[in-house]
């Protein structure tokens, strides 16, 4: 029996992935009372998700502490769409169901590779969410966040030099700083906050070519830093992201090609000069030949996802775990081997609906810092998607990144956290900013004439 | 989101405007995911099946815990492979012809192998009727896996594995028009049934003399007088005159202070461009590799696919040919009549001469015909696929026409007076210093239009071709058109 349950649930969840996909983009040509209903759907589908998933979980492990965690969960998600709906009720609630959709997709899917790891992440999720409950009102209330680069630029930089010096070597790059036994942190994470607020608060201020130089110069020194603890993926998603926001404050589209040729430029010579860069691309290019060893990870990545196939081999049937760092950087191949292919490109999909409702909020906004900050982040989030989902499929060499929200690891985990709710906090600024430019218009009008076609 | 279904057209065209770049942003973006999109569809339609089959993917043994191994079947439906489940459940993996078929189907269990390997997939997926595998799968039973229906041919494979006898070597028939692989035998060999109790002992052996290694693709060896089928091929088409040459041959050939000797120093005389080949004349061909050009010899042996990837599914060794502009004269020499650095597989050389066969053009071979479900549905069939034409029609026109002379009045003229119309060339490959050992070559075809046969003989440091490789050949000829 739990076999024919755990057979038809492959299909229940990729059918209930494709809906809750499908709302993503249909729902925004609806109208206002349209969408309500649409968001509302979006959670009931997530929520039959949810416990459809964890059902199969405990049919097949009996372990009784899955229903409490089970519960605790559906309360999390319960508690944060309530609160956030109450005091911020002109919050995105596109970004709210997207990012519980993928933190309980990243929990199912924890769940089923590491329970105590599972049961760490549960916790993290709630003290960070509490966190960012207050994020928005903090973004609200504090005006000086658009005067201050060189405190996120030089806070960032002491960051990440204090991870190049005394970080721990793990997998070959140095990513984290060990505080005490059983905790560390992984600083880039936080840094990348950082960076987009640093670049946002510089070029909103100026895009002449000087103030462009020398916020460029700064903006290498990251990125030159990451190189060096060899924490590739890190380094290009700050470069991408600084292109993108330099593109975007200055209009210049020969920023973007100059960069992109300058980093094939530096890609070729860091290509040359690192072996580690070396064993990534030939892992990539050639993975089978190198079976044992370099393209081990990637090998292991491709058989979960082509077992899984279309409909995946049903959660706790296939053998995700034997790709290394599964939980962290390949977590995609393992939704793939066990939800199938249909469910990973709906999560995919789902990514990019998040991606492009950062970019409209950014295009709604006025004030260049917001603007270019909800595009940072939103960039940021985007190219880290690209990176760790074209890695796992070797669609391009794998930087081992995390996919945000859905990765295990409490610093990535705060950290996208941290960007959902600023871009939130700052969409909520938009309206104030509506707000006060009506008021304007309204005296302006006044002021001048009354007979306005346009507006009503 | 709301607002902007409120605000006025002309201010959201407005906005669209000023966000130009945002929109490129949005474009480059969009355009990267569905890079994504499209490469995992393509990964999951295309490039899945070939992954999933490697022999280093261990889910595979996900899919043998649901699934009962399938059969292995000759192109009769013979059974080569079968999985028997005892009382208890236990599954044994029972190859009814023991070492006959040992490099062809392969095994399973200690790492895979030949067929095993290639249709593993298949065999460890089930297309029984869907309400049977369900019924099935609520009973927690196992189902039944799909059965592969080879190209092999138990006959011909028994009068290969026969005519070899106890000597180490390599056979492969294969049939020109389609690429069929109709036998493969590889020895010394060894019996898959055995695979458990003798695998320390087999996996510890070397490569020369190992039982696990397929001489057929993976041995390679120097080619000898056969290599003469490629020099001829090279002269015809770099001199329009070659045809019209004459050679003298006095039994050797010094050049510097190499010399060149016929097969055992006999003089061929005054003889055409067709009786240096038909009496394999190491002098006329020795004489043509010094009027070669290295460069454009490399080119042709590259269109054979020396150097080059061959389309063949199973593990193989790559062939060499090392010849270049600065080459010397011996060199020279010997790469022309099939010795200095050439190296080659048996696989190989039965491609070369199915291509011969076919008007030039090569068939990809495979080993699997097609696949059925248990009751005999079928799920899916190999069709015939052309790789490409390795030298034109008339090249291949000519070759044979030389090939035929070799049976006619040369040395292979014991192949006359079969049922069938063969051509071919033979081999004496010397191999060590030691110039009184050599390994027998023969490669050969019939004649045929329906039914036609390509097979390529080595039998490792046996003697001469013509005495050792072609009786064999002819056996296998023999059988296959009686």
């Amino acid at each position: 029996m739990t076999n024919l349950i755990v057979e038809l649930s492959k299909y229940g969840l990729t059918i209930l992935g494709a809906l809750y996909t499908l709302l993503c983009f249909s729902i925004l040509k609806k109208n206002e009372a349209g969408q309500e209903q649409g968001f509302g759907l979006q959670n009931l589908i997530l929520f039959f998700l949810h416990f459809l998933a964890y059902a199969v979980l405990f049919l097949q492990t009996e372990n009784e502490d899955l229903l409490v965690f089970y519960v605790a969960q559906v309360l999390m998600v319960t508690f944060v769409q309530v609160l956030f709906q109450t005091v911020y009720p002109k919050c995105n609630r596109l970004v709210m169901n997207n990012m519980c959709f993928l933190l309980s997709v990243g929990f199912i899917m924890l769940t089923r590779l590491s329970y105590d790891r599972a049961v760490k992440q549960f916790q993290i999720a709630v003290v960070s969410l509490l966190v960012c409950f207050f994020v928005p009102i903090l973004i609200r209330k504090l005006k000086f966040l658009s005067r201050i680069p060189w405190v996120y630029g030089g806070v960032g930089l002491m960051l990440l030099l204090a991870v190049m010096v005394f970080g721990e070597n793990s997998n070959g790059a140095k990513l984290a700083l060990s505080l005490g036994e059983r905790f560390s942190i992984q600083p880039s994470e936080f840094v990348k906050i950082l960076f987009a607020l640093f670049t946002a608060a510089r070029l909103a201020k100026s895009t002449a070519f000087k103030d462009v130089v020398v916020t460029s110069l700064f903006a290498a020194v990251h990125v030159l830093i990451l190189v060096f603890s060899r924490d590739l993926g890190g380094a290009l998603i700050f470069f991408m992201m600084y292109l993108i926001v330099l593109y975007v404050a200055s209009k210049q589209p020969l920023y973007l090609f100059g960069g992109l040729g300058a980093g094939c430029g530096a890609s070729y010579v860091a290509y040359q000069l690192f072996s580690h860069v070396r064993v990534r691309v030939l892992a990539w290019s050639d993975p089978f030949s190198y079976i044992d060893k370099e393209g081990y990870q990637i090998t292991q990545s491709l058989f979960a996802i082509g077992t899984g196939g279309w409909f995946g081999m049903g959660l706790l049937q296939g053998t995700p775990n034997k790709i290394p760092y599964v939980e962290q950087d390949f977590i995609f191949s393992a939704v793939a081997e066990e939800l199938g292919g249909i469910f990973a490109i709906c999560l995919i999909l789902v990514c990019l609906s998040s991606f492009l409702m950062f970019v409209n909020i950014a295009m709604q906004l006025r004030e260049p810092f917001y603007r270019l900050a909800s595009l940072g982040l939103g960039t940021l989030y985007g190219f880290q998607v690209f990176l760790t989902v074209g890695g796992g499929i070797k669609c391009i060499p794998s930087t081992g990144v995390t996919l945000p929200l859905v990765s295990y690891g409490g610093s990535s985990l705060l950290a996208s956290l941290l960007s959902f709710s600023i871009i939130q906090g700052m969409y909520l600024l938009r309206e104030d900013e509506e707000t006060k430019s009506e008021k304007e218009k309204q005296r302006s009008k006044k002021r001048k004439t009354k007979k306005d076609p346009e507006e009503s | 989101m709301k607002k902007k279904n409120n605000a006025p057209k002309s201010e959201k065209r407005k906005k669209t405007r000023k966000n130009h770049e945002m929109g490129m942003v949005t474009y480059l973006f969009t355009g990267l995911f569905a890079l994504l999109i499209g490469y995992l569809v393509y990964f999951d339609g295309v490039l899945r099946e070939d992954v999933i089959n490697n022999p280093y993917n261990s889910r595979q043994e996900t899919f043998a815990e649901q699934v009962i191994r399938g059969k292995i079947l000759s192109n009769d439906g013979t059974v080569l492979a079968e999985t028997l489940v005892g009382e208890d459940g236990e599954e044994i993996r029972s190859y009814p012809f023991g070492d006959m078929f040992a490099h062809a189907v392969g095994y399973a269990s200690h790492g895979r192998t030949g067929v095993e390997a290639l249709g593993n997939f298949s065999l460890l997926t089930s297309n029984a009727f869907l309400p049977e595998r369900i019924t099935k799968e609520i009973k927690e039973e196992k189902n039944l896996g799909d059965n592969l229906i080879t190209t092999l041919d138990v006959d011909l494979q028994r009068a290969a594995y026969a005519a070899l006898g106890s000597q180490r070597g390599a056979i492969v028939a294969i049939e020109p028009s389609t690429g069929k692989i109709l036998c493969m035998v590889s020895k010394p060999d060894f019996d898959p049934n055995q695979i458990g109790e003798k695998w320390e002992t087999w996996n510890g052996l070397d490569s020369a003399d190992s039982v696990l290694y397929n001489r057929v693709t993976q041995g390679l060896y120097a080619p000898g007088s056969v290599f003469k089928v490629v020099t001829l091929l090279d002269d015809l088409r770099e001199n329009p005159q070659a045809e019209d040459t004459t050679f003298h041959c006095s039994g050797s050939l010094t050049q510097g202070n190499y010399t060149i000797s016929c097969y055992r120093r006999s003089a061929h005389g005054t003889q055409s461009l067709q009786k240096a080949f038909a009496h394999s004349c190491n002098t006329a061909f020795a004489q043509i590799g010094l009027e070669l050009d290295p460069t454009a010899f490399g080119q042709t042996c590259k269109s054979l696919l020396f150097g080059v990837d061959l389309p063949v599914d199973l593990p193989y060794s790559r062939s060499s040919f090392a010849l270049t502009g600065q080459a010397s004269e011996d060199e020279k020499m010997m790469t022309a009549i099939g010795q200095g650095q050439t190296m080659v597989s048996p696989m190989h050389m039965a491609l070369i001469t199915a291509s011969i066969a076919n008007k030039g053009v090569l068939m990809e071979p495979y080993l699997i015909d097609h696949i059925e479900s248990y009751t005999g549905d079928q799920v899916r069939a190999y069709r015939p696929k052309a790789y490409g034409s390795l030298m034109t029609d008339v090249e291949a026109g000519k070759l044979t026409e030389y090939m035929r002379q070799v049976v006619e009045s040369g040395t292979a003229k014991t192949l006359n007076n079969l049922p069938v119309t063969v051509a071919g060339k033979t081999g004496s490959a010397e191999y060590s210093s030691d110039k009184t050992k050599s390994h027998a070559w023969f490669i050969g075809f019939s004649m045929e239009e329906e039914k036609d046969l390509a097979v390529c003989v080595l039998v490792e440091g046996a003697g001469s071709g013509g005495e050792y490789a072609v009786p064999i050949a002819r056996r296998l000829f023999e059988v296959y058109y009686s």
